[in-house]
């Protein structure tokens, strides 16, 4: 019996859907895109940290090759994110996503 | 060398290809060669077909190329017959049109269309090929529709006049309704036998009781579409207006080869006819009607073209008498020797033609004797043939047709004699007219006369060659010699034969019936002679005040016009109102509509283009979300 298991998968459980449901509140109600590409993060790491425990009680290793998958998608997407954000920057002085609303009907 | 048969449809169908596709950077005297060269092909190995059936006692091969269609229990194999019947026609279709592919390449020599033509004159003789060697009733159904597309394009050749564009339409309109009672036809026979091939159908359809109501209804609908493509009454005006292509066009497809597909088809299923006596009558009927009617329109004509025309109808209809009363062997035999003379007539009309620089009222041509002398040969000989004086071909095959005719009824004899003797009067009115008499065109026709170069007038000596000896093929009974064409036919007659109680005429009433004949038509000629050479007669002139009948012959029974009214009229009024309710009020609203309702929502739902971010997100979650709702549920 490993470390993980000798806590319940229900705590693991409910410590992701919070963790996910922080990151979605703040997508939906902040307005820096810098916070809100750290709560996109912070969504993708709650399922990390899912993965991670279904795989253990499982004892199925496919759940952690999936997340050294994210994790690297996750690296390349917040780099592009952010060099995205930078010329936000450049451009409006300000990360307030609410500036950006020029393409519309 | 049976194996070669595919060769003879394919190399038109080269000739085509290398023509239609390459022609229009060749020099003319190759495209020339290479129409010409195909068919000379085509004729050689005809030929040699031809040898070897009639050295051999097997009568029939059929080559089998590949299974076309597979479908259920209708399997049509692309297989061609070679019979006596077929080998006949391949000889007719491959030789009558080499020498008129010949004859244009001097006539068309400086139409800027010349490679087009020859392009589509190989095509047409391609489809012809097909229409009688096919083993089923499919492919004579392609070639038959294959003919009737190169009729038209044909028709229409010179298609920037708008007359000639409407001629091109009128045959092609005419021949659907043909058509689709021959589609029927061939549809009620795969129903009734199960199969399509000739020799399936033919060898069920000899244990069929004389009279069956299935065979006659088969037979008329095939009859119908014979109608349309020989142009009988009442499908036949648009072979007059075919003649608006050019001539050799109207010799090879409105003379000698496509109109006479009708007559290949009543006698190929001949079985079928013979079982039907009803079909036989209407058949015999509409066939004399049609020879008296086009010959008594043909009597007042002043086109020299369109007299000719007529006389192809009324030909077509003695041919039709002729399947009618049984006697395929003289209808087939007619075929080839109208083939020789009406050719032979229409390419020196053509010659004629092209001499009076595009003139065709007889009324401003004559004394051409002089002018043309090879072409007012070969004309007067086919003018002998046609009338059925002896011994040129015409002689022949009108007296055996005439002959049967008195056999099956003295009444269809004498009123076929009296289209016989019209056909006289008018051939020998158009000739004397033409010929001679002193000239009525402009001063510059009769400047520019000329007698056609080499390549016009010697195919026309050849044909004029067979419209003198085409006759002997055929030497009836009575002269004590072998008649050499029902012996070569008779087995593909055969099964017909046996059923039909052949009545022989006595040699003394044979005798008499000829003798008749001749001396009628001497008689007809000579009153032609003093009517028109002697007091000089001339066709009255447009608007000239002429009697009642004279003016419903020459307005060809408004016939044209009691189409129109009947018709064409009545449907174009109901295109019309089609036009201005169900297209204009129904069809485009509906596609307007369509338009305009997505513009409609399209105004409403582009306002959730915001441009904040924020919403666009939130959207998505929502979207997310009511996503993993529908699948819990």
């Amino acid at each position: 019996m490993s470390a993980i298991q000798s806590i319940p998968i229900s705590y693991y459980i409910m410590l992701s859907v919070v963790l996910f449901s922080i990151g979605v509140m703040g997508v939906l109600l902040r307005r820096n895109a810098i916070i809100i590409l750290m709560c996109v993060e912070l969504m993708l790491n709650a399922v990390n940290l899912l993965f991670v425990a279904f795989s253990s009680y499982l004892s199925d290793t496919a759940g952690q090759v999936f997340v050294v998958f994210i994790m690297v998608v996750a690296a390349a997407e917040v780099s592009v994110g952010l060099a995205i954000l930078v010329m936000i920057y450049r451009n409006t002085h300000s990360t307030d996503i609410n500036l950006l609303n020029k393409l519309k009907w | 060398m049976i194996e070669l048969v595919w060769l003879i449809p394919l190399l038109p169908l080269l000739g085509f290809a290398v023509i239609g596709f390459m022609g229009k950077g060749m020099p003319k005297s190759v495209v020339g060669l290479v129409g010409c060269g195909t068919i000379l092909g085509s004729f050689l190995i005809s030929l040699y077909l031809f040898f070897t059936l009639t050295g051999s006692d097997v009568k029939e091969h059929t080559l089998s190329l590949f299974n076309w269609i597979y479908a259920g229990d209708f399997s049509v194999d692309f297989s061609f017959l070679i019979d006596p019947l077929s080998s006949l026609f391949l000889l007719i279709i491959t030789g009558v049109g080499f020498l008129i592919h010949v004859y244009s390449t001097g006539y068309m020599h400086d139409d800027e269309g010349y490679h087009r033509f020859f392009a589509y004159l190989n095509l047409f003789v391609f489809f012809m090929l097909l229409l009688v060697l096919g083993s089923n009733y499919l492919i004579m159904f392609v070639g038959w529709e294959g003919v009737g597309l190169c009729s038209y394009l044909l028709i229409g050749f010179w298609f920037k006049n708008t007359e000639y564009n409407n001629a091109a339409k009128k045959a092609f309109i005419m021949n659907r309704i043909g058509d689709l009672g021959f589609i029927l036809g061939i549809i009620l026979i795969f129903i009734t036998f199960g199969s399509i091939n000739y020799s399936e159908v033919f060898g069920s359809a000899s244990k069929f009781a004389s009279g069956d109501t299935t065979l006659v209804a088969i037979t008329l609908l095939l009859f119908i579409g014979a109608m349309g493509k020989s142009a009988q009454l009442p499908l036949y005006t648009w072979l007059p207006d075919a003649m608006a292509g050019p001539t050799p066009v109207s010799a090879l497809i409105h003379a000698a080869t496509m109109v006479t597909a009708g007559i290949y088809m009543i006698a190929r299923s001949n079985i079928l006819f013979t079982l039907s006596p009803v079909t036989m009558g209407i058949v015999a009927g509409v066939g004399l009607f049609t020879a008296i009617f086009a010959a008594s329109i043909g009597l007042f004509q002043n086109d020299i073209k369109k007299v000719l025309a007529y006389s192809t109808v009324s030909q077509l209809g003695y041919m039709f008498l002729a399947l009618g009363v049984g006697s395929y062997t003289g209808a087939v035999f007619h075929v080839t020797t109208h083939a020789f003379f009406k050719a032979l007539l229409f390419l020196a009309a053509g010659s004629v033609i092209h001499a009076m620089s595009g003139e065709q009222d007889i009324r401003n041509m004559g004394g051409l004797k002089k002018s043309l002398p090879i072409t007012h040969m070969v004309f007067l000989i086919g003018t002998l043939a046609i009338a059925g004086v002896p011994p040129f071909a015409g002689f022949f095959s009108k007296d055996e047709i005439l002959a049967h005719a008195f056999a099956a009824s003295p009444l269809l004899w004498i009123l076929g004699m009296a289209g016989a003797l019209m056909t006289a009067f008018y051939m020998f009115r158009l000739y004397y007219l033409t010929f001679y008499g002193g000239f009525r065109g402009t001063k510059a026709q009769e400047h520019h006369l000329h007698e056609s170069p080499k390549s016009m007038t010697i195919p026309l000596m050849v044909l004029a060659g067979l419209s003198v000896l085409g006759g002997f093929i055929g030497i009836p009974e009575v002269f004590g010699a072998e008649h050499l064409l029902d012996n070569f036919l008779s087995p593909v007659f055969s099964d017909s034969s046996m059923r039909v109680a052949s009545h022989h005429l006595s040699h003394s009433t044979e005798y008499m019936l000829m003798g008749i004949s001749v001396a009628a038509i001497g008689a007809v000629i000579y009153y032609a002679y003093i009517t028109f050479v002697k007091k000089e007669q001339l066709p009255s002139e447009e608007g000239e005040e002429t009697s009642a009948i004279q003016k419903l012959i020459y307005s060809k029974y408004y016939v044209d016009e009691l189409y129109a009214t009947l018709f064409t009229k009545p449907l174009n009024w109901l295109s019309e109102q089609f036009y201005k309710f169900l297209e204009l009020k129904f069809i485009d609203a509906i596609v307007n509509g369509v338009g305009k309702g997505v513009n409609g929502v399209a105004s409403v739902l582009r306002l959730a283009q915001t441009g904040r971010v924020g919403f666009y997100i939130f959207a998505m979650v929502i979207g997310i979300v009511l996503m993993l709702f529908y699948k819990m549920m």
